[in-house]
């Protein structure tokens, strides 16, 4: 069944954004140590963006090392940043560098852990994407 | 002087290489590598443009940057120095010291503008004004009685993320509405570069306000989140008459109104709180979004609204990390 990667700091933005969303999700772990939960068969990853004035090191590293794994970059459908539009022209930019990367869509932007709006957007947005309503966990 | 006579305790040596939070290194790093000085922009552009400004668009802008220069005087001298005392990790100290610095830079980079454009009798014109202006005055008080010695360590985090977070965009609005125009562009990359300081400060400091909560009981986090939202409404109405004062007279107001909303709620979280006005109420004018972060268009492939995947311009994939 197709569901939900993400990476969240210790800050917890993206974490509360995945959880207001109400869907089965699976956390790549801060800790490199940490072991890896199952993951779904397909899934959307959802990651925050750390970038320089530049752009760089935009991707948290602990991400790059997941989609280092071809297994996991095989099941990855799609991309969706969160980010602060403060940075300018680096808003949300670890997406960008991701869907490119890996050649899959880049779905959407959010700051910080998202409004209201974001929140029922990416929820039904989903939902469509995947063509099924079975997801709410 | 002898050598005894100070009880004060000798603090230890700083290891970078010993870190209790990865927070503080990473932070740290993020400060250095985007630090600046105004001498960088080429304020001189400007001056053209800013001749084709009425006076009253002239006098508004210099007393918004007068307003902004007296909240980053306010956290270089006060604010960051206050939180010092309280830092959990030798290395949060560092990350303020550099915080403390920038928001000097800040304070310094508005007189590099004013020096620039202005006339020194208007300058000194809107600094007195700045000076009675009751609600700014109001505003500055308000978040220093927080600052104050025997304040609550977790309460200055909150005023100093409302400081970072808040307080700030009833006058940065201003620049990014001047940039959606076409009108102050280098002007704007300046503020764009004091913005994007900021975000990192709010974060910051929100983040280990966020750390200090975890140790706290349930009735004191309940207390603080209290505080938090009760300190938020006091300063929004400040920040609402400021708004009505400076913005009236070019009928901007409701517009800034709703950029106040929308960075109140992201100040909050900051501090890990949920947003407290409703969406319809922080919708931005999606040209000041646009001046905010150029060039990032409004991404929504599920409305079919934004842009595709098909990425126009180059980003840095250029990690080590990567190995495919």
């Amino acid at each position: 069944m197709p569901g939900i990667v993400f990476f969240s700091s210790a800050s917890g933005n993206t974490a509360r954004f995945v959880n207001a969303l109400g869907m089965m999700a699976s956390r790549i772990p801060v800790s490199p140590k940490a072991v890896l939960p199952a993951l779904p068969d397909e899934y959307v990853l959802i990651c925050p963006t750390y970038a320089d004035g530049e752009g760089r090191g935009a991707v948290p590293k602990q991400v790059i090392h997941f989609l280092n794994d071809p297994d996991h970059r095989r099941r990855l459908r799609g991309v969706i940043g969160g980010g602060n539009r403060n940075f300018g022209t680096t808003y949300g930019i670890a997406a960008d560098v991701i869907a490119k990367k890996c050649s899959v869509p880049l779905l959407y932007k959010f700051e910080l852990a998202g409004t209201l709006t974001d929140i029922a957007r990416v929820r039904d947005g989903l939902h469509a994407f995947w063509g099924t309503e079975c997801l709410t966990a | 002087m002898k050598d005894n006579v100070s009880a004060r305790a000798v603090p230890r040596a700083i290891n970078w290489n010993r870190l209790q939070d990865d927070k503080d290194l990473e932070v740290w790093n993020r400060l250095t590598v985007n630090f600046w000085l105004p001498e960088k922009v080429p304020l001189s552009n400007d001056v053209q443009s800013w001749a084709t400004l009425t006076e009253e668009e002239r006098t508004l802008t210099i007393r918004v940057f007068t307003g902004l220069t007296l909240l980053d005087t306010i956290q270089n001298s006060v604010g960051a120095p206050a939180m010092m005392p309280d830092c959990l990790t030798p290395h949060e100290e560092s990350v303020l010291t550099n915080i403390a610095f920038m928001e000097a830079v800040h304070a310094r980079s508005y007189s590099s503008i004013f020096s620039t454009l202005c006339s020194t009798r208007e300058v000194d014109e809107a600094f007195r004004w700045s000076d009675e202006n009751p609600h700014l005055q109001a505003k500055a008080r308000a978040v220093l009685e927080t600052y104050a010695p025997e304040a609550d360590p977790l309460k200055r985090k909150i005023a100093s993320v409302f400081l970072e977070s808040f307080l700030f965009y009833s006058g940065f609005y201003l620049p990014m509405y001047w940039s959606s125009r076409a009108k102050l562009t280098n002007t704007a990359d300046l503020i764009r570069l004091i913005i994007r300081d900021e975000a990192v400060h709010g974060y910051y400091i929100g983040y280990k306000f966020q750390r200090g909560m975890e140790l706290e009981s349930p009735e004191r986090r309940q207390e603080l989140k209290d505080y938090a939202f009760g300190l938020l409404f006091e300063l929004y109405e400040i920040e609402s008459r400021y708004t009505e004062e400076l913005y009236d007279g070019i009928g901007l107001t409701e517009e800034v109104k709703a950029f106040l909303h929308y960075n109140a709620n992201k100040a909050l979280q900051n501090l890990g709180f949920e947003a407290l006005f409703p969406p319809e109420a922080a919708e931005v004018n999606p040209a000041i979004l646009a001046a905010l972060s150029p060039d990032s268009e409004n991404h929504d492939f599920f409305s079919g609204s934004g842009s595709s995947y098909v990425i126009g311009r180059a980003v840095a994939t250029e990690d080590d990390d990567w190995d495919f």
